[in-house]
């Protein structure tokens, strides 16, 4: 695979809130980098910063949340004008017209709930084409065209139909198909697909996932995948990171991950889940406690207080390094040497 | 016990049909349509089939798992065997103590003292629980307006309780908000079990949960029921968590049961090619095991206007001519498995691989 080109590449990202309470670390510390035609799967529970990696990509986080570290994105070479191939995302005024140019452009976004992504009193195709009038300089024909073909790209039936109707008038699993197909209609390099198949039942999910496969083949673009669900990751991903409480606990190539997972984290993650298949009835080997909140976190590893490897004295003192412990694998556990 | 026990007179009164010994809940033909209004005479213009036609069977403290698709009726099914909404038609069968009841059909006074014995266990924790109440207040609700116990009496009751379901005592006088997802649904799980009832209706209990809590509350399940003999119904559509769980599966499609079966027989042996689609859509975590998922066409029928004969043939690649004309009776194609196709005995279709 090619992996010298890179679409974003996020080093050290941090998200911070400030609050009454204290200062919620939400983000703290993220490095990835995802490349043409590659899918990177974010793996985590609820609060461990998975969407908030991704809000702060856009520069979407909500206030009073601050995004510091760099977001690299290597936009196509625009020569003419000799604006520079490579900006930083996060270097850039949040409500300023150089991120609004990206977003929904060049770097498109997908939800878990499509009702929220569309407007209830504008037409599908409205909402579609709008998105192309605002950023191409095409006429009203040619872009409803483009939203019809998108539709029946995405398996809508009577495209010509369905887009001159709302939302309300879509079923769920049509809905996010047509939130897909709006999301594409730019051809994004970058496509950040919020546990868009959460809320969806598995025939219309997988559904979902290889039309994502497909049109990725079709237009090379990065993916960024984020979800709780393994069975979606593996089907997905080439790459995974396993979040934990704001930060990568485990980071490598996907058979890597999930063959020879090593933070404790990722293991217990692999264990507490039922796979369809096994015939055992037997209890799960749950994870103790709760996912805590980042709220001033202590200098640390976030997993330390249910992690059942827990050293006192070295898993309570400073947050472990990220290192490598074998080819495209890495982990942030004291357990481990690096190699 | 004496509220039970007029139940059962009431039952006597009325002739009930026979139930299979070993069952504690049987439903038989039950049917919840919905009414379609148009107009400013509120003229009816049709039908939603939510439930069409349901015959399931659950044995006494075993757990029978109702999947299917968003829509499909299941939580309907689930609330009309409550009598939380009024069934169309049909029967609802549950032996309580050794009689016979046939739910459907007992005054609302009766069915006061029937509630008793069913519970049903909620989606969301978060808007499950009344903001406004301590934990004391909603887990010993039940306990209150059924006269069992009151004061200091309930209070200890309600200490038990939080025992059994994993919460800190300590906690009693907390308000809900104080919780995490997954201990509220601990709570729900403690007011569904403060009156002593012998089947739980769960909704989606552990969809909300994250992965790492889910499976603490799923063991949950399972310490309480073989501890109190509990049955479940429990309506789930991740269908990992319902093989886990579940002692028998029922499958069903635009209102209908297609089948049921023991669970690993429906998942290794599936007789009815919708459940057959449903299992190969699961997504194994293993990459090296790519999905291969039946891809179904068209849309999922409408139970305003459903398609002719079997509900399904539109999208199975099996159906043929009769499939069209034909709605295929409930057959049982091995020992407790039912399935509703013409060709149940002929398909060999493929389950999933262990």
């Amino acid at each position: 695979m090619n992996q010298t080109d890179p679409v974003i590449e996020v080093k050290n990202l941090r998200t911070h809130f400030r609050l009454d309470e204290g200062i919620l670390k939400a983000v703290d510390g993220v490095d990835f980098t995802i490349h043409k035609n590659r899918t990177l799967g974010i793996v985590g529970e609820s609060g461990c910063g998975k969407s908030v990696t991704a809000q702060a990509i856009l520069r979407i986080v909500p206030r009073p949340g601050t995004v510091a570290g760099e977001i690299l994105f290597y936009r196509e070479l625009s020569g003419a004008n000799g604006s520079a191939d490579i900006i930083d995302l996060a270097a850039l005024d949040a409500a300023g017209p150089q991120i609004r140019d990206i977003r929904g452009r060049e770097i498109a976004m997908i939800f878990q709930e499509p009702m929220t992504a569309f407007s209830p009193v504008h037409t599908i195709g409205f909402q579609m084409m709008e998105a192309v009038l605002v950023h191409e300089k095409v006429g009203n024909d040619a872009a409803r065209q483009r939203a019809v073909e998108m539709l029946r790209r995405v398996g809508i039936a009577n495209p010509e139909r369905r887009v001159d109707e709302y939302p309300y008038q879509l079923s769920g699993g049509m809905r996010q198909r047509a939130m897909i197909a709006m999301a594409l209609m730019l051809r994004p390099k970058l496509l950040i697909a919020d546990e868009p198949t959460t809320a969806l039942d598995v025939t219309i999910q997988a559904q979902i996932l290889r039309l994502i496969k497909e049109l990725q083949a079709e237009m090379g673009m990065a993916v960024m995948f984020i979800t709780h669900n393994l069975g979606v990751i593996a089907n997905m991903a080439d790459e995974v990171a396993v979040m934990y409480l704001g930060r990568i606990v485990e980071y490598g190539a996907i058979d890597q991950i999930f063959s020879q997972p090593q933070h404790p984290y990722t293991q217990a993650l692999m264990r507490s889940i039922p796979k369809v298949g096994r015939k055992s009835r037997e209890r799960l080997l749950a994870i103790a406690g709760t996912v805590p909140v980042p709220l001033n976190p202590r200098p640390e590893c976030g997993f330390a207080s249910r992690c059942t490897q827990y050293i006192a004295g070295r898993c309570d003192t400073r947050v472990p390094d990220l290192i490598t412990v074998g080819p495209n694998h890495q982990v942030r556990c004291v357990l481990y040497v690096p190699r | 016990m004496n509220l039970s026990k007029q139940a059962g007179e009431r039952a006597a009164q009325t002739p009930v049909p026979a139930m299979e010994p070993g069952l504690l809940l049987e439903v038989r033909n039950l049917k919840k349509y919905f009414p379609i209004e148009r107009g400013f005479l509120r003229r009816v213009v049709g039908y939603v089939r939510a439930v069409d036609d349901v015959s399931i069977s659950v044995p006494e403290g075993k757990t029978l798992g109702l999947v299917g698709e968003s829509g499909c009726g299941k939580t309907t099914l689930g609330r009309c065997i409550l009598r939380a909404i009024e069934p169309t038609s049909g029967e609802v069968l549950m032996r309580i103590n050794d009689d016979v009841v046939n739910i459907t059909s007992l005054p609302s006074k009766q069915m006061r003292a029937v509630r008793r014995h069913m519970q049903m266990v909620f989606q969301d924790p978060y808007s499950s629980l009344d903001p406004r109440k301590t934990i004391l207040d909603i887990v010993g609700e039940p306990l209150r307006l059924n006269k069992i116990a009151e004061g200091r009496d309930l209070q200890q009751r309600v200490r038990e309780l939080m025992e059994v379901v994993g919460l800190n005592v300590r906690y009693l006088k907390r308000y809900p908000h104080a919780f995490s997802g997954g201990q509220r649904q601990r709570i729900g799980l403690a007011r569904a079990l403060s009156i002593n009832p012998k089947l739980i209706v769960c909704d989606e209990p552990v969809s909300a949960l994250d992965v790492s809590v889910q499976a603490q509350i799923l063991n949950l399940f399972q310490d309480l029921q073989k501890q109190f003999n509990l049955t479940y119904l429990f309506v789930a559509h991740d269908l990992s968590v319902v093989e886990h769980i579940s002692d028998e599966v029922a499958v069903m499609y635009v209102g209908k049961v297609v089948e049921q079966a023991e669970t690993e027989e429906l998942f290794q042996h599936p007789k009815h090619p919708y459940t057959e689609a449903l299992l190969s859509a699961v997504p194994h975590p293993n990459p090296k095991r790519p999905l291969h998922e039946i891809q179904l066409q068209g849309e999922i029928a409408n139970p305003a206007n459903p398609p002719s004969g079997c509900y399904f043939h539109p999208r199975c690649r099996y159906a043929k001519e009769i499939c069209r004309a034909e709605t295929p009776p409930r057959i049982e194609v091995g020992p407790r498995h039912f399935s509703a196709c013409h060709f149940a005995h002929e398909l060999t279709l493929q389950g999933v691989e262990a």
